[in-house]
């Protein structure tokens, strides 16, 4: 009989890859202040903790404002880029898609320094909306690279019928092009909201203070008895993350059988 | 009749949409992210002052002894290193390229035997779900699948307890605070970016080529070695490259595994930009530490530059 060792070391390499987000609901329905085992038994009681937390409700606040304007601005940023890219040959494209893409490769500590240094230096006051700043061009690059595969399924022909039928370039856009990528463009919004929420590095820099889920998380975790609170917390996030990642997936698959190409692969 | 313009025949041609197209996007890029980086460049040979940077023009930042300017406009008497200089700088540079270089080897070896199953065992229908599943934890929170491996690996954590357990070891294993750690962790952050690249190579390949291999005598390990290995290799660069460039500039995994007891070089430009307050420094080393990045990447597409040949 044959071994099917790669099967095996697939799904281990599965089991490695998922054993810290299975590990976080254990604890977070743990009744004890340690986070070891053996598990003390069930209770809710860390979810109510940090629901009422008021700074906990601020920080969600302010990273819904800086995830939902970071999402609208990267699909944008990410819609242009993608059509221009994939419709249009022009000079210097590649250069410049380098340039949009950099971010993917790039140290966040580096851009962020730059950027801390540079508002700093010009005078723009820290606040969430250089938060939102940073995050859209973090962002952006994986808005341009689903978007592009939504865009490059496209049928140039469609396009060509609605002109031939007496549309303009926009309405022909808004007709045509804008429903069948629709997926697409969902599917990016929603990778860029869920991007954003978990941002750091960009969070913790270019703010003014003002905590964020991600800021608001990593204060907490220097106090042992705060840990718990955390888990839950935790594994609210990584439940909606895990939802938001379904539904773009959904949304990505449903595009591709709209125009009726064949389905490569992930988001990447 | 003359020729139309070339100006006019620009506008309203396909290059110009493209161009219009793509502008704003582009233009957000680079008052973001070019001049960032530049001003990143410019300050690194600059003089520093209070809470500001005074554009005189030295390269000390990087070699040598460096003096800041006081408030009240004199220098003040002691010396600071600059960035190729500084031992302490020096040594954590050296670190942070070997723990990149350990987590990019982890990474890779270990992802490649994931892309191959997808791409090669997985049926043409489930692939997109096999991937979708490798992406999942890639994209929740950075900061608590960092944390949830320190409570994995602490002294009363997951691992030790179930070790323990098992009548595996009778004394808890001490693995917080340590560069293997960081390794686990940082292979564990960015296993998607390696997979990914990988499994696209792999794709391209054509499979008549394996069937070739074989039916000219080759058995399966050895067709692996010369034909799919080598036509893979692409993948394993990108993969690479997408690994190791970020890894440097890790700052989390430092800050939680490490404890702050094993700083990398991102922790240092941190606390010369904002705690020193000498943003020249701070910017040395960060150009320093990109410099070294590149220079390496550089380095390793020349030596798989055969690799690449006749790849676009």
């Amino acid at each position: 009989m044959k071994i099917p060792v790669l099967r095996i070391y697939t799904i281990a390499y599965l089991i490695f890859l998922y054993a810290p987000i299975i590990i976080l609901p254990i604890f977070a329905f743990n009744n004890s202040t340690a986070v070891a085992f053996p598990l003390q038994g069930f209770t809710t009681q860390w979810f109510s903790q940090v629901w009422a937390d008021p700074a906990l409700r601020e920080a969600l606040k302010n990273s819904m404002i800086v995830a939902v304007s970071t999402s609208v601005l990267s699909t944008l940023f990410g819609i242009l880029a993608a059509r221009a890219s994939t419709r249009y040959s022009f000079p210097g494209s590649g250069p410049v898609l380098g340039l949009i893409m950099l971010p993917m490769v790039l140290p966040e500590m580096i851009m962020a320094m730059a950027l801390l240094v540079v508002f700093l230096s010009i005078g723009v006051p820290l606040s969430l909306f250089t938060i939102i700043l940073g995050d859209v061009l973090i962002c952006t690059p994986f808005a341009v690279a689903i978007l592009t595969s939504a865009f490059q399924s496209l049928d140039r022909s469609l396009e060509e019928a609605a002109q031939d039928l007496g549309e303009g370039p926009f309405s022909t856009f808004y007709l045509v092009i804008l429903p069948l990528v629709m997926p697409g463009i969902i599917s990016a919004s929603l990778i860029c909201f869920t991007i954003s929420i978990d941002e750091f590095i960009i969070a913790n820099f270019l703010g003014s203070g003002q905590k964020l889920l991600s800021t608001y998380i990593f204060g907490q975790l220097r106090f042992p008895k705060n840990v718990p609170n955390i888990m839950a917390l935790g594994t609210i996030l990584v439940g909606v993350s895990i939802t938001l990642l379904s539904l773009a997936e959904f949304f990505r698959r449903r595009g591709i059988a709209k125009t009726g190409a064949k389905d490569t692969g992930g988001f990447l | 009749m003359s020729e139309p313009q070339p100006r006019t025949r620009f506008w309203g041609s396909e290059a110009a949409s493209g161009l219009a197209l793509i502008s704003p996007t582009a233009l957000y890029a680079i008052l973001l992210l070019a001049a960032p980086l530049a001003t990143t460049l410019i300050y690194s040979v600059f003089t520093d002052g209070y809470l500001t940077v005074i554009p005189h023009f030295q390269l000390c930042n990087y070699f040598g002894e460096c003096h800041s300017q006081l408030q009240d406009g004199t220098m003040e008497p002691q010396a600071y290193l600059g960035a190729w200089s500084d031992p302490v700088v020096l040594s954590l540079m050296q670190r942070s390229l070997f723990v990149s270089v350990l987590v990019t080897a982890t990474t890779v070896i270990l992802a490649y035997p994931v892309a191959y199953f997808v791409s090669f065992n997985v049926d043409a229908s489930r692939k997109s779900l096999w991937l979708f599943l490798i992406t999942i934890p890639f994209w929740t929170s950075y900061v608590i699948r960092v944390f949830m491996w320190n409570v994995m690996i602490s002294r009363t954590g997951v691992i030790n307890s179930v070790l323990e357990g098992l009548h595996i070891i009778t004394d808890p294993l001490q693995m917080s605070f340590t560069i293997q750690a960081m390794v686990v962790t940082l292979a564990h952050a960015y296993a998607p970016f390696a997979i990914l690249p990988i499994y696209v190579a792999l794709e391209k390949i054509d499979r008549s080529l394996l069937e070739a291999g074989q039916d000219l005598g080759e058995t399966r390990f050895s067709t692996f070695l010369r034909v799919t290995l080598p036509l893979s290799m692409s993948g394993v660069i990108a993969a690479v490259l997408i690994v190791f460039i970020p890894v440097i500039g890790d700052y989390i995994t430092p800050n939680l595994i490490g404890g702050g007891k094993i700083p990398m070089i991102a922790n240092m430009i941190e606390k010369q930009m904002l705690k020193a307050d000498n943003r020249p420094l701070g910017s040395a080393i960060a150009v320093s530490a990109m410099l070294v990045v590149g220079l390496v990447s550089v380095l390793f597409l020349f030596l798989n530059r055969r690799y690449l040949m006749g790849q676009k």
